[in-house]
């Protein structure tokens, strides 16, 4: 039973933490693409419960930022007005999920904006950036690691389950995918490709790439499985009862995959969500205003960024818990599979 | 490693050249000679000694005068290894006499007559005389030879004529006024015929003074000569002990012992090397680095030598839809010749905040092609409106443009044919600044309810688009000046010039007023007096801002530093920035140079 709570813990860790990007609307106090320009590379704020004149208040606040003398990027508490913090506000609108229209913020302020992460050079609310920027990364993984698995799968019972010059050929073809210098190839792709790129059409050209790039790995995986699944007494069996590839392939070949397809698909979202964030990182992602995680983390380039502004660094930390989650819930499931599978042949034997 | 193993190297040639400096010092000692004409500079009084470091963001191509093109080269040679005969000050933006002391202009402005400083030598202590710049100007205006300057060398059509009344004295005959006047003869830096007369008559004058040359077979008349060059690393150079200019104490310039280009291709990395040390004297800094450099306060004097002579701006394709034109791009192209629509989009620009956000506010807001940094020629009466999106909406409408709602609920600009108006902005990639000068136009044009592309690309491809396929729509791009003068970018203004870059290189200018703009940039170039020029050149001013070919954003304060031990560190707004009077600066503290 202990085993059973491992990988469904990490499920509810990943569920929690794609609900909370999927929620961004709600989450986020401000639009990622909004820009105050009075407020360039804002530091975070910091909430208070006590004033300056040692009051406390039940309601969080914090105070406004104002530039130090004779600066303009460096900012310190103008700690005259206490700004309260307002919770469940409304603002501005977004639809929830992409579907429901709502105006409804977790939390906001009134008189002043509040950023509980900093803001970027053009005064955009780090926080919100982050949240929405975590839609477009964690979609693009999910649906590049569905596409290739798709792809793996389809690749790699064809050559294992026909065999002969199907396999050499689709393993060559294989072969030359995973030796392919792919971020030249793409960047050389970029020049071909129509100058303007709208967002969503670049979401899914990133999928797309993503998806194509990464199959050869996975298909060599289930053309292993095939290959030794369709020696087996049951299949041999079914094949003398008459049964065809298709019904085969469905009923007894492929749900011996599933395991690998599972473990594959835990460590393939985490891997492409990082492919995503290399290629916005390169400019090749989804284009300005729109954030993802990898262009959030394209402004540390600048040596100057780099140094002088910590908070811009916060993207990168943002995926580490995704991370955690998807090699957590790999390393459950695998070990889940390994039991099953010897409690499977034991049980076999006693039977 | 590969970074430890060079520094190792610098460490030990630093202690090798400091001891080298320490003994030779009075074998090199200036060379005596009675009729010498020397220049005498005020300022400071230094001390002799030491040696400057500074990065070139790229190799040099060459050391030669003549073919030298790119900037690299063009910076070590006119800044520390040659000089011209009548210079312009970085600081006053006046010429000065230099290796002319003295010039005198004829009546009706076609001749210059030129009396040369005596008893000068070049670098290797030849004499120099009225011959070589004969045989100078007669190398510069050789077709053959394909010189960079011949062009600005041709005055109305017919190249100069240069002859030698005596040994000091040299008359140039123009055959048309030239409005810049003796300006001309800046950076026509002269050769030396002994060593350069014989590669010449072998037509192989181009492949001679490559980086490879050796020392002894090179010589010139600026601060320093060449000492050794290292590929991909660096450019030594040593003091020219026959220079021309002295202080008012009579001690012969230049003060340091040797001045060092170090290869630094990236600006990031060059803010490193000044950090820890490594160099002494940055320019080009980005406000976001210079800020940076400024709130270490590690021994170092951060300067912002105000506005120069950059100008940014975003400009359309105005070229004529040709036959390869895609459709889609035609469309586009009818929008951008509506220059209501390029007034409206000059109206919607936020300027201050590109000054506050991309040069934190080290820079100024432009309307006009002419930047704060050259006052002389600026137009004040150019209208600095503020930004309205009411005006520009009302532009806009008078030019048939409509507005429906968008897909997010905002306005969506469209056109008399209800197409949506959507354009890309190109930017160059390595241009971090331009780059967030695009995205905060794109910000401000999508309240007009356009929709805007940053675009941003490698500069090279970028430039192929604009000046070979012109395939883009639009472009965020800069431009700098060579010279306060209203000659310089003559090559951006006429329609026939190469970097008039909304339509170049017209066969007949396509417009009304780009044709009433080669006219009067040809008036200022006739005329001798500065009043007429400059009301010739404002009415160019007041044409480009009337027409928005190109809309004009900001320019940047010229943003430098050095180590506070630097003395007579006074940098200038014109190229090149911190080396303009490279021979007066000097190391405060005597050990200065010891401490590689």
């Amino acid at each position: 039973m202990i085993r059973y709570r491992g990988w469904k813990q990490w499920l509810l860790v990943l569920a929690v933490l794609h609900g909370t990007i999927a929620a961004a609307g709600f989450l986020a106090p401000y639009d990622p693409t909004e820009q105050d320009r009075e407020h360039p590379y804002l530091p975070p704020m910091k909430l208070h419960l006590v004033d300056s004149q040692g009051h406390f208040h039940f309601r969080p606040f914090f105070y406004a930022l104002h530039p130090r003398d004779g600066s303009l990027d460096q900012f310190e508490e103008s700690s005259g007005q206490v700004q309260p913090l307002g919770f469940l506000v409304s603002g501005r609108p977004y639809r929830l999920l992409g579907l429901v229209p709502s105006r409804l913020h977790l939390f906001g302020a009134q008189t002043s904006k509040i950023y509980l992460l900093g803001s970027d050079a053009y005064g955009r609310d780090q926080l919100s950036r982050i949240l929405y920027g975590g839609q477009i990364s964690l979609l693009a993984g999910l649906l590049g690691a569905g596409l290739t698995l798709c792809f793996g799968v389809l690749i790699g019972a064809t050559a294992g389950y026909y065999g002969g010059w199907r396999d050499g050929l689709l393993m060559r073809l294989a072969e030359l995918f995973v030796a392919l210098p792919w971020l030249y190839l793409l960047l050389a792709l970029r020049a071909f490709l129509p100058l303007s790129v709208r967002p969503v059409q670049a979401f899914f050209l990133i999928v797309l790439v993503i998806g194509a790039v990464g199959w050869a790995r996975p298909a060599r995986l289930v053309r292993g499985v095939v290959l030794s699944a369709k020696e087996r007494d049951f299949v041999r069996a079914a094949r003398g009862f008459g049964a065809t590839d298709g019904y085969l392939l469905r009923r007894h070949i492929l749900p011996e995959t599933s395991s690998v397809i599972l473990t594959q698909a835990a460590i393939l979202v985490p891997q492409f969500v990082l492919a995503e964030m290399t290629l916005s990182f390169l400019g090749l992602g989804v284009p300005e205003p729109t954030p993802s995680w990898g262009s959030l983390l394209a402004s540390l380039e600048q040596y100057s960024v780099l140094v002088s502004y910590w908070w811009m660094y916060l993207p990168a930390l943002a995926i580490v818990p995704f991370f955690l989650g998807y090699l957590g819930l790999a390393s459950a499931l695998q070990q889940e599979i390994s039991v099953e599978k010897i409690e499977g042949k034991t049980g076999g034997d006693v039977w | 490693m590969e970074a430890r193993f060079t520094f190792g190297r610098w460490f030990g040639y630093g202690l090798l050249t400091a001891a080298t400096i320490l003994f030779s010092q009075p074998v090199t000692a200036a060379p005596q000679s009675t009729n010498e004409e020397l220049l005498t500079l005020p300022g400071e009084i230094g001390k002799q000694g030491g040696r400057i470091v500074v990065s070139l963001r790229a190799e040099p191509k060459t050391l030669n005068p003549v073919i030298a093109a790119d900037t690299p080269s063009r910076e070590v040679i006119l800044g520390a290894m040659q000089a011209d005969l009548i210079h312009i000050n970085r600081a006053t933006q006046l010429t000065e006499p230099a290796l002319a002391k003295s010039w005198k202009v004829s009546e009706d402005g076609l001749q210059y007559t030129l009396n040369l400083r005596n008893g000068l030598r070049f670098s290797d202590g030849q004499p120099f005389d009225a011959d070589d710049i004969l045989f100078t100007f007669r190398v510069y205006l050789d077709e053959n030879v394909h010189g960079t300057q011949r062009d600005k060398l041709i005055v109305g059509d017919k190249p100069i004529a240069v002859r030698k009344v005596d040994r000091e004295t040299v008359v140039f005959q123009l055959a048309k006024p030239y409005g810049a006047g003796e300006r001309l003869f800046d950076g026509v830096t002269i050769l030396p015929r002994h060593l350069l007369e014989k590669p010449y008559a072998e037509g192989k004058l181009s492949q001679s003074w490559t980086l490879a040359t050796p020392a002894n077979q090179w010589a010139g008349l600026g601060p320093f000569r060449l000492k050794e060059y290292l590929a991909g690393q660096k450019l030594v150079l040593e003091r020219n002990p026959y220079y021309w200019k002295q202080d008012t104490k009579g001690n012969r310039l230049p003060y340091l012992d040797e001045l060092v280009f170090l290869f630094v291709p990236n600006a990031d990395a060059q803010v490193l090397r000044f950090q820890s040390g490594e160099t002494d004297l940055i320019s080009r800094l980005s406000a976001d680095n210079f800020s940076l450099l400024s709130r270490q306060q590690r021994g170092f004097t951060m300067s912002d030598a105000g506005p120069g002579l950059e100008y940014n701006f975003l400009f359309f394709n105005l070229n004529g839809p040709g036959e390869k034109t895609s459709p889609d791009l035609a469309r586009k192209m009818k929008w951008f010749r509506e220059v209501k629509f390029r007034q409206a989009v000059s109206q919607a620009i936020d300027r201050d905040a590109i000054v506050r956000l991309v040069y934190q506010g080290r820079g100024a807001p432009l309307w006009g092609p002419v930047t704060p940094g050259n006052p002389r020629w600026l137009n004040t009466a150019i209208p600095h409106p503020a930004r309205s999106l009411e005006k520009a909406r009302e532009l806009l409408k008078e030019a048939g443009f409509t507005w429906t709602t968008a897909t997010d609920g905002g306005p969506a600009l469209v056109d008399s044919e209800a197409k949506p108006v959507e354009f890309s902005i190109l930017t160059s990639s390595t241009n971090a600044d331009r780059t967030k000068m695009a995205t905060l136009i794109q910000e401000d044009l999508k309240q007009l309810g356009m929709q805007a592309q940053v675009v941003p690309m490698e500069f090279r491809s970028l430039l192929d688009r604009i000046t070979q396929t012109k395939e883009y729509e639009t472009c965020v791009l800069g431009l700098v000046s060579f010279d306060a003068d209203a000659t310089a970018d003559s090559n951006v203004w006429l329609s026939s010039g190469g970097n008039h870059l909304w339509n170049p290189s017209q066969a007949h200018p396509a417009t009304a007023w780009e044709a009433e703009i080669d006219k009067l940039m040809e008036q200022q170039l006739a005329a001798s007096k500065y009043d007429q020029r400059k009301k010739a050149f404002d009415r160019v001013q007041q044409i480009l801002v009337e027409n928005q070919p190109m809309i004009f954003l900001a320019s940047p304060d010229i943003l430098v530093g050095a180590k506070t031990s630097v003395g007579n560190f006074h940098p200038a707004a014109l190229e090149p920035y911190v080396l303009w009077n490279v021979e007066q600066l000097y190391f405060k503290d005597a050990l200065g140079y010891a401490r590689q």
